[in-house]
């Protein structure tokens, strides 16, 4: 491809829009705070224009078709929840304005908060963290907190599963504690045995991915939290393979003390290219008082024909985890996506989801070896190594790419070698399913008969494969083109 | 409606292929007291319906134009070029992820590219990640890397810091054995900076221009926090950095700013775009995504996801930061903007906020009873001052918006501090002059 970088483009003089002239007198500026050159690039709106759409070209997004990355949830976006946000009314409000000035916004985060404590049998739910990491980090921070009031300060350790998704023990750390990592027994469960031997008055939590990373059902979910919650400790639930439980199953009723929802996963609102995401947080009675804030409340105006609401900090609060009450826009892309759902829509995309994951492990299972072969909710893992070759897992997504299709998860979970993690949501049809069957075994013939094909890959598109080692060992982390411009 | 395309018979035929005979039979794995529980959501909506829902809860909000608006306080309202949003809606960008697979994400990944160029050029750093949450997360994050860094104990907060970027700092802290100092926020305390640092200090952390709008002197400020064994963390606003001097040129060690005013709506608070950029020899201490350049086989350049051995995904309880998903299209939004006003048009706009800011100043401080930053007149400001009052600050912005259509600044009476009779008053170049004297005569009237 190369397409010129916005620096290379510059030409000095050039300006993308136009302001209006200063109708002010001009006051002098503090010299001495004075910059030279604020270093940016100068270039026409057509030029800027032309680069992005060109950008956009050498990208791939659910718009463009099957996108089976596990864990991530990659459904279509539904286009109103787009134009929704867009409204002046949502998208100009300011988050300090007076709440009688902003009912429409407090109404929307109320009956979101709700609704995800109906879906996720919670006593409360806080909207404000900005991310499945942020809400993890979030749920650890009240848990200590919840130690430190009930005068048991030295519950250190919170307990990880080895399927963990990564961002569980590194928030796990962040919030000060320490990890001990789990097994995993035969069947893809948590080992049992090993969560009874590491239960003590140390445990502060278990954190719990349900369905977990190999896109199973935890087969003893019952007793693993019983387990937990005998030696005084919490469970926490990792809410990134919701899509699989909506409707279904309600982590509260489990057991499940506090958890994340992605809203960028399981509610439809799109991924941005790495966020901007939201991860609220639904908490049991144990743990409402310590979510973060603030959060909406129902205050009653007698002069109001509408619901009226105000804001609070629950009154144990952890205190606030960004600067005002989440992110909002997302919020409101997934309340949208709910109400078009409602209750039965949403058990149906649950439904779709483990139907597609389930379909797309029996077709592939013959080419792909699945360990932990059982029924799988909304994915599943094989192993990127077709028998009796030498490819891997990294190859063969590589050459997905030539059959126009996002490659899965690699090499995670990591106790799973050459491991290929798909999940095919609830919005893609069978044919896409097929022709992606279609292609993963033509791939795997390619394994056994030309395996140049594999590691070639790939090959049709503008950019072949990317030298990441030297990246990483010769870093260029900006533009060199840009020095010449302050 | 939903967005399932399944038909019976194709139902039928994936359920052959599993070797099951209906959906349910897959969650036999699940506990069946609590299966299939009864939810108590609202009843389905059609499309129209859910948009004239929608309408109607945008109409609740009172949202005026923005010259009748002087919010701030850390969210601004300030032109946003066509353009932003024009690329936002290209659908191949807005509804990929985070590009694990550099081929197929090359467009995503030079435009975080260009955006860490961009946001160095404007900060004056070396170094900047492709986004955390919001500029109070950056900060937060910024204050660990300090603490993990040099093994100290304590993070040193400039008086006038945001005070919502201090409680989330304070929230992040929890879990760490740190101090913050001063224990509380005392933004009319004027104690010289490096009276806030010892030898336990990490970090000190000040805001350019502080909460009030006002310049801090950053002069010989770096070394002297160097010498004290800690870094020097500055806050800034990323207007200012079209006109005034950056972080960078005052030897800080990392710079963190909100980029929401580069292009994003203030969406009530969110999503916004947190801007870190640090120097090269904290680069393997930072957190989040890095873009970096390289090439194919054959030497075509590309751009690859980078050093990710300080990530989550792989270091997982010894990584910099719990951070996966962060802020990618806020910071796509931040790049259009930046290419879209350029070196001229960011200047301008920094020029505009300054002179108008400055107009109505001028014009408020003539009206009787009315001082503009009383708690410390000598410092220079750029786009926001703090306006005090003859009457409290909630009685003039209540009769403001019931008489005069106008939400006036941010009411400081919220903070306690006996600030009560004050207002943060915030003025964009979307602000003209005949709006600036429309407010300054509304206030005129209401405390005559």
């Amino acid at each position: 491809m190369s397409e010129p970088t916005l620096y290379e483009l510059s030409v000095p003089g050039r300006c993308g829009t136009s302001l209006p002239e200063c109708d002010v007198p001009e006051v002098p500026l503090p010299d001495a705070l004075v910059r030279d050159s604020n270093g940016l690039p100068s270039l026409s709106q057509q030029q800027v224009v032309r680069h992005y759409v060109r950008l956009s070209q050498h990208n791939y997004g659910v718009d463009s078709g099957f996108y089976p990355l596990g864990s991530c949830t990659m459904k279509y976006n539904p286009k109103i929840s787009e134009t929704g946000a867009r409204l002046d009314g949502f998208a100009e409000a300011h988050p300090l304005q007076p709440e009688h000035t902003v009912q429409g916004c407090l109404s929307v985060m109320f009956q979101m908060q709700e609704m995800l404590k109906q879906i996720g049998g919670f006593a409360a739910v806080s909207l404000q963290p900005a991310a499945g990491a942020h809400g993890e980090l979030t749920g650890l921070l009240m848990i200590r907190a919840y130690f430190r009031d009930k005068g048991e300060p030295e519950r250190y350790q919170i307990l990880v599963p080895d399927t963990a998704h990564g961002t569980n023990p590194a928030s796990s750390t962040m919030a000060g504690f320490e990890v001990v990592e789990l097994p995993t027994d035969d069947k893809g469960n948590i080992s049992l045995r090993a969560l009874k031997a590491a239960c003590s008055d140390k445990v502060a939590a278990l954190m719990l991915t349900n369905p977990n990373t190999l896109g199973l059902f935890e087969q003893q979910i019952e007793d693993i939290i019983t387990c937990v919650h005998d030696c005084g400790g919490l469970v926490y639930g990792d809410g990134a393979n919701m899509n699989a439980l909506t409707g279904i199953i309600r982590p509260g009723e489990l057991g499940i003390d506090v958890m994340h929802f992605n809203l960028h996963k399981t509610f439809g609102a799109p991924h941005g290219g790495g966020g901007p995401g939201s991860g609220p947080v639904g908490a049991g009675e144990l743990l409402r008082s310590y979510l973060p804030g603030p959060v909406v409340v129902n205050a009653p105006d007698s002069e109001s024909r509408d619901e009226t609401y105000s804001t609070a900090m629950p009154h144990s609060s952890i205190g606030r985890m960004a600067a005002h009450f989440g992110n909002f826009g997302v919020i409101l892309r997934s309340f949208a996506y709910i109400l078009l759902h409602a209750a039965e829509g949403l058990k149906n995309n649950a439904h779709h989801a483990v139907l597609n994951a389930n379909y797309l492990k029996a077709r592939l299972a013959q080419d792909y070896p699945v360990p932990f072969d059982r029924t799988c909710m909304h994915e599943f893992v094989c192993q990127g190594r077709p028998e009796n070759t030498f490819a891997r897992a990294f190859d063969i997504s590589k050459r997905l790419m030539d059959f126009g299709f996002h490659p899965p998860t690699n090499y995670f979970p990591l106790i799973v070698p050459e491991a290929l993690m798909i999940e095919p949501p609830e919005t893609e049809g069978l044919e896409t399913l097929d022709r992606f069957v279609e292609a993963m075994r033509a791939i795997a013939e390619e394994a056994r008969t030309s395996p140049d094909k594999l590691t070639m890959a790939p090959m049709t598109l503008p950019i072949g494969r990317l030298d990441e080692v030297s990246a990483a060992r010769h870093p260029i982390l900006i533009d060199p083109a840009s020095s010449n411009s302050s | 409606m939903t967005f399932i395309p399944h038909t019976q018979p194709e139902r039928n035929e994936m359920l052959a292929a599993i070797g099951c005979a209906h959906i349910e039979e897959l969650f036999a794995d699940l506990p069946s007291s609590i299966r299939n529980p009864r939810l108590e959501l609202p009843d389905r909506l059609s499309e129209p319906e859910l948009a004239r829902t929608l309408k109607k809860l945008a109409d609740r909000n009172h949202v005026p134009a923005p010259e009748k608006s002087f919010l701030g306080g850390g969210c601004y309202r300030h032109y946003i070029p066509a353009t932003v949003d024009f690329v936002l809606q290209r659908a191949e960008l807005y509804t990929s992820y985070t590009p694990y697979q550099p081929e197929l994400s090359q467009g995503m990944l030079q435009a975080m590219f260009e955006y860490q160029t961009m946001i160095c050029q404007l900060t004056g750093m070396e170094v900047a990640n492709a986004s955390h949450y919001d500029g109070a997360t950056s900060l937060a994050e910024a204050c660990l890397l300090a603490l993990n860094l040099n093994k100290r104990t304590k993070i040193a907060l400039a008086p006038a810091l945001n005070p919502r970027y201090r409680d989330v700092v304070e929230t992040y802290l929890a879990g760490h054995n740190a101090k913050i100092v001063p224990d509380k926020w005392q933004p009319d305390n004027q104690a010289d900076f490096p009276d806030l640092v010892d030898d336990d200090t990490a970090a000190l952390v000040v805001q350019t221009p502080d909460f009030f709008g006002q310049f801090e002197d950053l002069d010989g400020l770096a070394e002297k926090v160097h010498a004290a064994g800690a870094l020097l963390i500055v806050v800034t606003d990323p207007i200012s950095l079209g006109l005034f001097r950056p972080p960078g040129e005052y030897g800080a060690d990392i710079a963190v700013l909100d980029g929401q005013s580069l292009g994003l709506p203030v969406s009530f608070g969110g999503p916004h775009l947190g801007v870190f950029a640090t120097r090269t020899s904290l680069l393997r201490r930072m957190a989040g995504r890095v873009v970096g350049q390289t090439a194919d086989a054959t030497g075509r350049r590309g751009y690859v996801l980078t050093l990710a051995t300080r990530e989550q995904h792989i270091r997982r309880e010894r990584a910099t930061s719990n951070i996966c998903t962060n802020a990618a299209l806020s910071a796509l939004a931040a790049s259009v903007y930046l290419a879209t006003l350029g070196a001229q048009g960011m200047n301008k706009v920094a020029r505009l906020c300054h002179a108008k800011a400055h107009y109505a100043a001028d014009q408020l401080a003539q009206l009787d009873g009315c001082v503009i930053n009383r708690h410390s007149p000598d410092k220079p400001f750029f786009k926001e001052f703090a306006l005090s009052l003859p009457r409290p600050a909630t009685v003039v912005n209540r009769k403001l918006l019931d008489d005069y259509g106008i939400i006036g600044g941010y009411d400081l009476s919220a903070e306690g501090k006996g600030f009560d009779d004050t207002m943060l008053v915030s003025v964009t170049e979307l602000h003209s002059r005949a709006a600036i004297n429309q407010l300054v005569s509304a206030v005129r009237e209401i405390c005559a």
